[in-house]
């Protein structure tokens, strides 16, 4: 058990690439916690994934034991928050397990849109926030602009910002000695009812599911029944441990400490993220406030490529949702793509995560259907339904109307950029909110349908900014639009897997782009096939898929009938790989072209 | 019966070399400086006498003599060949012996010895009737010696046949019009007429692949040439009994019948293929495809088969719509049957038949012209289907 006065709870807050996870390497290599031999780059991402994408996408936590200049050694923890915004909830839920954060900002560059929208929750946390400009040893770094722009951009005062290098060690003491100093110790009563916040779960092969606790209130043992209020689970904890990174033993926590249990909890799925754990005999009074359920927000379907697949994917998905709660599936069946399964996620990132973990982790080849949001339907009867695939639209005879997602978003650009995003915010339907100037770098704030930029947004700001624009959103509500359903009709069929709700006055451009793009993709057939976009009966777009008009081998004697039986179980082969509608037969490779997401 | 003897029986007899190789050819032809004509005839006749061994009580309803250019045999060989085979089996009193020739002068000189020899059919290499065109192609022979060659021809044999390419380099439709016009006076019955087809590892095929092979009709063009050549032949009485052979009733190649026919056929000489019914099984053969390691192992006194493979009754029955849907007359529905172990097809193909792709008799399956055009695809079709 450590003092509050002597426990420092903190997070990082940064961009990518601005340097969060190699500041937190040096911080944990210069107070001795992880042996030098130990240390690989970037030690708290630890999936590959996050590794390759720089992100962060569970929160990981280490305890640091830091020797002070006033002589007293404090237990210094680090959340490591999720660095992206379809974690915003678990962001906000690590920020209440601190009391204060350091800002990091790239000393070349000043602040970016994603490190905003974080700061923001910081500062909503009541945090105490430290600004440490990174990068200071590289020939670019402009400190005073960016103190300045920092000062402009998010109102903090920056005159005592600590300048570093993560990369060569610069200025990392005076960052440990800023945090003994500078952040607030946690408050919290020894003698009060345990009260702790689950800030995070996951799963692990050994140990089962793994759960990350702050302590509030109250002291928390090995042995102890508690109590899951949210979900009123109960369970004996088998091991009370701290991270330094790796997991020692601990026989209790107290107040303002953060550590991890186990209690044969059976699936992260069990576990809140936000919820409060309490002692089952003598529980607290009030849960935490502000917990809220994940909540999907974008949908696809994901199927497997080879039909065979199919109970591959389905021992895969149960065995990732084993470790992300937020993630949900359930079993669907396409005409054109078999069996497979429509899949919620938190955003389109946590989609291509779990994508590419299907696809890397478990070795499986993925149909991903065109990103969805929900729409909800308020039907003639005053019922209101979600609708989270587009193939499930009631007839339209049933629906008043129907509501969709808005965000909003936070494009940070040079000013050179300005005109493109304007227009491509327009183009998108988008309601200009704000804008404003930091030097010579704009941020516009849009209101968007968030159906728009799950479609390829990010894609076109990468390429119209060259790379230069930061993104950020976050969810602001439904309202309701003109949308309507379009199918896409092969051979006067309607084709499931590429129906899509779209703005009406969208519809003939997207209608058109999809035709056309199938009219290159499916290969011609012995009979012309019409390929139409429609909305309800009405044709919006058509094409038409001349017949083939000529196979055949000119000459086919004894000696040839080995090589044409060959070339016949060839071709018979490759039409397996085909999905058959109606009469049309439909590669693979179609639809994947067809509704990959960077259309 | 055994499934077989729908189809007949018949000798196919590969004469492996050439005077020159066509830029076109993809055929099993080598060009050799000398050639040792009593080796091979002595080889030749080694291979008859083993397969006599194993199918020597049959009828023998055709002989062909393929190439490479056959022609270039002497007529003693073909004719020792040819007596060696009427002592194997007992021939049919019908019997079709065609030999394919060149159509020049010197091949032309011999067509009395393969007359005398037996031989009853000439199939003419003559391609075109354009100089120009006949360049290009690479022959050696000119149209006036085609023609020549052709009149010699149809004095000596019973029957006469013989090959046009079209659809050739910036060939228009009307050039086409004319030429066929002209082949169809001087034709005998029967006519192969082959659209131009690029095959890899041909020296056109190589140009082709280079960029250089320019002026070849599109896919537009191409179809209205066959519909020309369709509606020419059949006006003229010899219509397409097959996707590129055309014939007056009655003058369809018997031999070439029993490979569509899926009938039995052996293959002798280098690269041959043969299919014989033995014991109840469909055996595939095929011999080493270079001339010289043929002969030296068959004069060694082994077999020149160096494949026989038992077909099973998928591949037997997807060489039956293979070669079957070339023909006019179709499948056989209760060969079909027979092979696939299905009674009823009536449902099967209903909308291939909507399409105008194929038509049906309560005992024929038959693709119809249109889709004689796009057969590859409705044989995969049909194929899948029956699966």
């Amino acid at each position: 058990m450590t003092e509050l006065s002597q426990i420092r709870n903190f997070s990082i807050v940064a961009h990518i690439d601005h340097g969060k996870s190699t500041l937190a390497d040096r911080l944990i290599q210069m107070t001795g916690t992880v042996a030098e031999r130990d240390m690989k780059a970037q030690l708290l991402d630890s999936m590959d994934i996050e590794r390759e994408r720089g992100i962060t996408i569970k929160a990981n936590t280490v305890r640091i034991e830091y020797p002070a200049k006033d002589g007293q050694t404090y237990v210094l923890n680090l959340i490591d928050t999720p660095g992206h915004v379809d974690f915003a909830y678990e962001v906000s839920r690590s920020m209440r397990a601190v009391e204060g954060s350091l800002l990091v900002v790239d000393a070349s560059q000043g602040v970016e849109a994603q490190t905003l929208a974080n700061v923001y929750q910081a500062i909503d946390a009541g945090h105490e926030i430290v600004p440490v400009l990174n990068k200071i040893d590289l020939p670019a770094a402009d400190p005073d602009r960016v103190k300045e722009n920092i000062e402009d951009v998010i109102g903090l005062d920056a005159s005592d910002a600590i300048p570093i290098s993560a990369k060569t060690g610069l200025g990392i003491p005076d960052v440990l000695e800023a945090i003994v100093t500078r952040l607030p110790a946690p408050k919290g009563d020894r003698n009060a009812p345990l009260k702790a916040m689950l800030v995070d779960s996951w799963y692990d092969s050994y140990l089962g599911v793994v759960v990350m606790i702050r302590v509030m209130d109250g002291v928390i043992r090995k042995g102890d029944r508690i109590k899951m209020m949210q979900t009123g689970a109960v369970y004996g904890i088998d091991k009370l441990a701290v991270l330094k990174p790796k997991m020692v033993d601990i026989p209790e926590l107290g107040p303002g400490e953060i550590g991890v249990l186990t209690a044969s909890i059976k699936q992260v799925r069990d576990t809140r993220v936000g919820d409060t754990i309490t002692h089952e005999r003598k529980p607290c009074d009030k849960p935490l406030p502000g917990f809220k359920p994940a909540q999907p927000v974008v949908f696809c379907g994901l199927f497997p490529v080879d039909a065979n697949d199919f109970e591959a994917l389905r021992d895969a998905i149960e065995k990732l949702a084993l470790n992300d709660a937020s993630f949900s599936y359930e079993m669907e069946t396409s005409a054109a793509l078999g069996f497979g399964f429509r899949c919620g996620f938190l955003g389109l990132l946590h989609l291509e995560v779990i994508r590419d973990r299907l696809e890397r982790e478990y070795d499986l080849d993925l149909i991903t259907t065109a990103p969805s949001v929900v729409f909800k339907l308020h039907m003639k009867d005053g019922e209101v339904r979600d609708l989270h695939n587009p193939a499930d639209m009631p007839d339209l005879t049933y629906v008043d109307h129907i509501e969709e997602p808005r965000i909003k978003a936070t494009i940070m650009v040079p000013d050179d950029y300005l005109g493109d995003i304007l227009k491509l915010c327009q183009d998108r339907r988008g309601i200009q909110l704000n804008l404003t100037y930091a030097g010579n770098r704009a941020m516009v704030e849009y209101d968007l349908p968030l159906a728009e930029v799950v479609f390829d947004f990010y894609d076109r700001l990468k390429s119209v900014t060259k790379g230069y624009a930061s993104f950020d959103y976050q969810l602001s509500g439904y309202r309701e639009d003109h949308l309507v359903k379009m199918s896409i009709l092969v051979n006067e069929e309607p084709v499931d897997a590429l129906a899509m709700m779209v703005h009406r006055d969208r519809a003939e451009a997207r209608g058109r782009a999809m035709v056309e793009k199938l009219k290159e993709l499916i290969p011609r057939h012995m009979f012309k096939i019409p390929i139409q976009a429609a909305i309800g009966a009405r044709v919006i777009a058509r094409e038409t898929l001349s017949a083939m008009r000529k196979d055949v081998t000119a000459k086919c004697y004894g000696g040839d009938a080995t090589r044409k039986r060959k070339l016949l179980e060839k071709q018979k082969a490759g039409k397996k790989r085909m999905r058959q509608f109606g009469k049309v037969e439909i590669p693979q490779e179609a639809f994947i072209s067809a509704l990959k997401m960077d259309n | 019966m055994e499934d077989w003897r729908h189809g007949g029986f018949g000798l196919y007899l590969h004469w492996p070399f050439c005077q020159s190789k066509c830029p076109y050819c993809d055929f099993n032809s080598h060009v050799a400086a000398r050639i040792d004509q009593g080796n091979w005839q002595n080889a030749y006749l080694q291979e008859i006498d083993r397969i006599g061994g194993e199918t020597g009580n049959r009828v023998l309803n055709t002989v062909y003599f393929g190439g490479g250019t056959p022609s270039l045999m002497e007529g003693r060989v073909v004719g020792a060949i040819l007596e060696r085979i009427g002592k194997t089996w007992t021939l049919a009193n019908d019997i079709e012996i065609t030999l394919e020739a060149n159509p020049g002068s010197v091949e032309a000189a011999r067509f009395a010895d393969y007359r005398a020899a037996g031989v009853n059919r000439v199939s003419l290499g003559v391609q075109s009737l354009r100089d120009a065109d006949l360049r290009r192609l690479g022959r050696l022979h000119d149209a006036a010696a085609a023609r020549d060659a052709l009149e010699i021809a149809k004095r000596t044999f019973d029957r006469v046949s013989f090959d046009l390419i079209y659809a050739r380099q910036d060939q228009t439709l009307s050039d086409w019009e004319a030429e066929l016009g002209e082949a169809l006076q001087l034709a005998a019955g029967h006519l192969s007429l082959y659209q131009l087809t690029i095959e890899s590892g041909t020296a056109f095929g190589d140009r082709l692949a280079a960029g250089k092979l320019r002026g070849l009709p599109d896919e537009d063009l191409s179809v209205d040439f066959f519909e020309l050549t369709q509606s020419m032949t059949e006006a003229a009485g010899i219509p397409a009994y097959e996707v590129s052979n055309h014939a007056e009733p009655g003058n369809e190649s018997r031999h070439n019948l029993i490979y569509w026919r899926s009938g039995d056929f052996a293959g002798i000489g280098p690269g041959a293929h043969g299919r014989l019914t033995l014991n109840g099984r469909r055996i595939a053969t095929e011999t080493a495809r270079n001339p010289n390691a043929w002969l030296s192992t068959v004069m060694a006194g082994r077999s020149g088969d160096s494949l026989r493979e038992t077909l099973d009754q998928s591949q037997i029955l997807e060489e039956f719509l293979v070669m079957g849907l070339r023909t006019s007359e179709g499948l056989d529905v209760a060969r079909l049957s027979s092979l696939c172990g299905k009674k009823d097809f009536s449902s099967d193909f209903k909308d291939l038949e909507d399409f105008g792709l194929i038509s049906t008799t309560p005992h024929k399956l038959m693709a119809t012209a249109k889709g004689r055009l796009v057969l590859n695809r409705l044989i995969e079709e049909i194929a899948t289907r029956l699966e």
